[in-house]
């Protein structure tokens, strides 16, 4: 039976690792993350956890070494943020391309400069085009399930990419919330070891990262894109099986009070859930707002998000990144091409909020709904503003 | 459109992995030879076998026939001439090659 | 953990009469004619054997050894990016050691190299050495030093010696070519304290696998430093790099010795050795130097010698006093 305990996030997503029976950690501390690795050490040093925890020189050689680690089959776990992931990014191209099941919990943080700790989605959207799974986390319990989910999803012999949890910085990763938390032999049912497809073996020599001369590198990418659009369905499959098994289920965009409504919020990560305060209230008051969370950003679910929108005619998109010089933010151009490339006509306006810390309330939500229905009124564009800040 | 690509992306291995080793073992380095090739003087040759162990692209092998000897191996020898600078013995020298004996049967053997 | 000379003690010595036949490293390569590196990197895999998991920077030997589809490596072989080869490296011995410690994989007892250039190592990749080195990881990291960057056409890099000419530090009016002296790696690896660092030739062939057999039996990490002969880079005939290789050795210019826990042993002793222009000469990168130039770079090594045998007096009295 789960027990209910009362937990940091960061150490959620520790646990979770530790159900997961990973067998090398390979990391180096970044706030906002490093609550999570501090408990995988502790975890590692009092033998909780029979791992090997590699305290590596930087980020870099971070995810060089879960990339060795994991070609030579073993379960691996890294976490990081901000200007860390910045320093991998290079690694990340190369550790999908290879097809490695890697997972990496990532405590989103703002990217230098100014520098600053805290939360928004600049770090994850720099990597974006990476080739891993990415997927965001609203609360504790969804660190803790969709951390173990990421082995499950990773290793599937059908999927056998990396992937990305994704959770806001100190807005989620340092708060104490009640988490359940699965008995070890429940996961270790539902989570068998990594058996690894090709691994550097010497019983069985293969080449791994060799050159892609220009009649092959063609080729090799388009098996890649293959193998992340065909993850989808296993994803959901997944996901499934983890709520048959410990009774909480997951969808990669999830709808709330959309019935009837006219305009919604699109969003991601933790600021969801203060959406979805202020639609409540917002409802209360006759408007008819709801919110559609986008929970796996890539692959991104095309027709999940397109039915979950279908019915809205404005759609409010929460950017917390920037995109500088383009007309609108990532999750904004995204909506908006896709829309477009269904022939679906929707009012997208567009706002990035919450950028490197700064809060966003529900009267803020309730002004940009304000605005964009008063623009649309008005026949003007609102391709996309800066929430909050002072003049 | 035109199919510019070695072989079908289905039938690449997991990341472009190459599950056979050494296949580089197929491919003819010998037509870097410009016009000469090494042959050894089994007379002077002394069996050091330094040959073989400096050469950088391993076209000397031992001789199966005749042990103690090496033979030399025209598909890999790229013609650089270090088994030549080293010999102790000056057994082996430069002999002139037409083109169109670069991918005849090996020989000194 | 045992000492390195403990683990050496009785290591599998090869002679001439016991040279591995087996090439873990297979011909059809693409290495240019005469190239030294290769020939470097060939005798390091007949050393380690079959059992070798072999990890590559990216650099001359990755792009030689491995145009798909065409791999030169009957092992093995992981090749991830420029900086970090020591890095792949400590991922993959970890990873091995867990899945052994757990039982689910066998120990068949498989040696960890990591190979990487000089720019790989001394300049891009020496964090990621630096902080494997210090942790202690159980594999051998061989640099092959070819003096640049050749395979992106000759630049310069850390490892690049005084005066040498190439096309980012060329010759010219106001120029002589590198303007800095060569880093000395080896002395960096050392400084970690590893059990074993060793600096070998291609020109000495059994010094080399020797060294590579006592760095493969040490527990914890080995650095081993490799001269490698670049005839394209170094603007000279492909026939020289063996005779390059010699002379290096022969003038002082790079000593061969290794140090075992700590202790530095002199493995070439060089009573007479030849004056510094008969190996400048050899070579077209240093033909612009004049005499002044090749006096600077003489009193260099005949200083750099006189350390190095305080190094082995300070550290190792009796191998000291033997030489003298």
């Amino acid at each position: 039976m789960a027990r209910r305990v009362g937990l940091e996030v960061s150490l959620a997503c520790a646990e979770a690792v530790k159900l997961a029976n990973a067998d090398v950690v390979a990391a180096y501390p970044i706030t906002p993350q490093t609550h999570i690795v501090e408990h995988l050490a502790e975890l590692v040093a009092d033998g909780h956890l029979d791992a090997e925890f590699i305290p590596v020189e930087s980020e870099h050689s971070a995810m060089s070494a879960c990339i060795g680690s994991s070609a030579a089959g073993a379960r691996t776990f890294t976490s990081s943020a901000s200007q860390g992931l910045a320093l991998m990014h290079e690694m990340l191209y190369i550790a999908s391309s290879m097809r490695l099941p890697i997972v990496m919990a990532v405590a989103n943080r703002s990217l230098s400069g100014p520098i600053s700790i805290w939360n928004d989605h600049s770090d994850v959207m720099g990597e974006r085009d990476t080739g891993w799974i990415q997927y965001f986390c609203e609360n504790g319990q969804e660190v803790l399930d969709l951390t173990l989910t990421a082995f499950k999803i990773a290793e599937d012999p059908r999927v056998l990419l990396p992937v990305m949890v994704n959770m806001d910085g100190f807005i989620l990763t340092h708060v104490i919330e009640p988490i359940l938390m699965p008995e070890q032999a429940e996961v270790d049912a539902w989570l068998p070891p990594y058996v690894p497809q090709l691994c550097l073996d010497p019983a069985k020599p293969i080449s791994m990262g060799m050159v892609g001369v220009p009649e092959v590198y063609t080729e090799a990418k388009r098996a890649q894109v293959q193998a992340i659009n065909d993850s989808y369905p296993i994803i959901l499959e997944h996901w499934a099986s983890f709520a048959k098994q410990f009774g909480r289920s997951y969808q990669p965009v999830e709808s709330y009070r959309t019935e009837d409504a006219e305009a919604v919020f699109v969003s991601m990560g933790s600021l969801s859930e203060t959406i979805m305060s202020a639609v409540d209230e917002m409802r209360a008051a006759g408007q008819k707002v709801g919110v559609v969370r986008i929970r796996l950003w890539r692959p991104f679910p095309v027709a999940e998000f397109t039915k979950a929108v279908a019915k809205a005619e404005t759609l409010v998109v929460i950017d917390r990144n920037l995109t500088f010089g383009a007309p609108a933010g990532p999750v904004a151009t995204e909506v908006r091409a896709l829309l477009f490339s269904q022939g679906i006509q929707k009012y997208v306006a567009n706002f990035e909020a919450g950028l490197g810390g700064r809060d966003v309330t529900r009267d803020q939500f309730k002004e940009m709904l304000a605005k964009a229905q008063k623009a649309k009124a008005a026949g003007q564009d609102m391709t996309c503003e800066m929430v909050g800040v002072k003049e | 459109m035109a199919d510019e690509g070695m072989t079908s992306w289905k039938s690449l291995a997991l990341g472009c992995a190459m599950t056979e080793p050494g296949t580089a073992r197929r491919f003819n380095t010998g037509d870097w030879r410009s016009r000469r090739r090494p042959i050894t003087d089994r007379e002077k040759c002394i069996k050091c076998g330094l040959c073989w162990i400096i050469c950088p692209d391993m076209a000397y092998d031992p001789d199966p026939k005749a042990e103690g000897y090496y033979t030399w191996d025209s598909f890999y020898c790229k013609g650089c001439g270090i088994c030549i600078a080293e010999c102790p013995k000056q057994a082996i020298s430069w002999i002139e090659e037409k083109e169109e004996d670069k991918y005849g049967p090996a020989c000194g053997a | 953990m045992i000492s390195a000379a403990e683990a050496i003690k009785n290591y599998e010595k090869i002679t001439p009469k016991n040279i591995p036949l087996a090439e873990p490293f297979s011909r059809g390569h693409r290495a240019c004619q005469g190239c030294g590196e290769v020939l470097a990197l060939r005798l390091v895999a007949k050393a380690v054997g079959q059992n070798l998991i072999a990890v590559s920077a990216t650099g001359c030997m990755e792009i030689i050894s491995s145009p798909y589809p065409q791999t030169a490596w009957n092992v093995p072989w992981i090749h991830v990016a420029f900086e970090n080869a020591a890095a792949v490296a400590s991922g993959v011995e970890a990873g091995r050691k867990a899945l052994i410690r757990k039982g689910r994989i066998a120990d068949a007892g498989a040696k960890i190299v990591a190979f990487a250039g000089d720019g790989g190592t001394a300049d891009i990749g020496m964090q990621a050495l630096s902080g494997a080195l210090e942790r202690g990881h159980d594999f051998t990291y061989v640099c092959l030093d070819n003096e640049a960057y050749m395979n992106t056409g000759i630049q310069r890099s850390s490892s690049t010696p005084f005066g040498a000419s190439t096309t980012t530090s060329p010759s010219g009016s106001k120029s002589k070519g590198q303007m800095t002296w060569k880093k000395n790696m080896p002395m960096i690896a050392a400084a970690h304290n590893v059990p074993y660092v060793a600096t070998a030739s291609p020109a000495w062939h059994l010094d080399l696998m020797n060294k590579i057999r006592k760095a493969i039996a040490t527990p914890g990490p080995a650095y081993v430093h490799i001269y490698s002969p670049c005839p394209t880079g170094w603007r000279c005939g492909p026939e020289t790099s063996i005779e390059t290789a010699r002379l290096v050795v022969q003038t002082r210019i790079f000593p061969l010795y290794e140090v075992i826990d700590g202790k530095f042993v002199l493995t070439r002793d060089i009573k007479n050795p030849k004056p510094v222009e008969e190996y400048l000469k050899m070579q077209r990168r240093f033909r612009h130097l004049k005499p002044e130039d090749i006096e600077v770079i003489q009193k260099r090594v005949d200083a750099d010698w006189e350390r190095l045998l305080g190094f082995v007096k300070a550290t190792n009295p009796e191998a000291a006093e033997k030489a003298e």
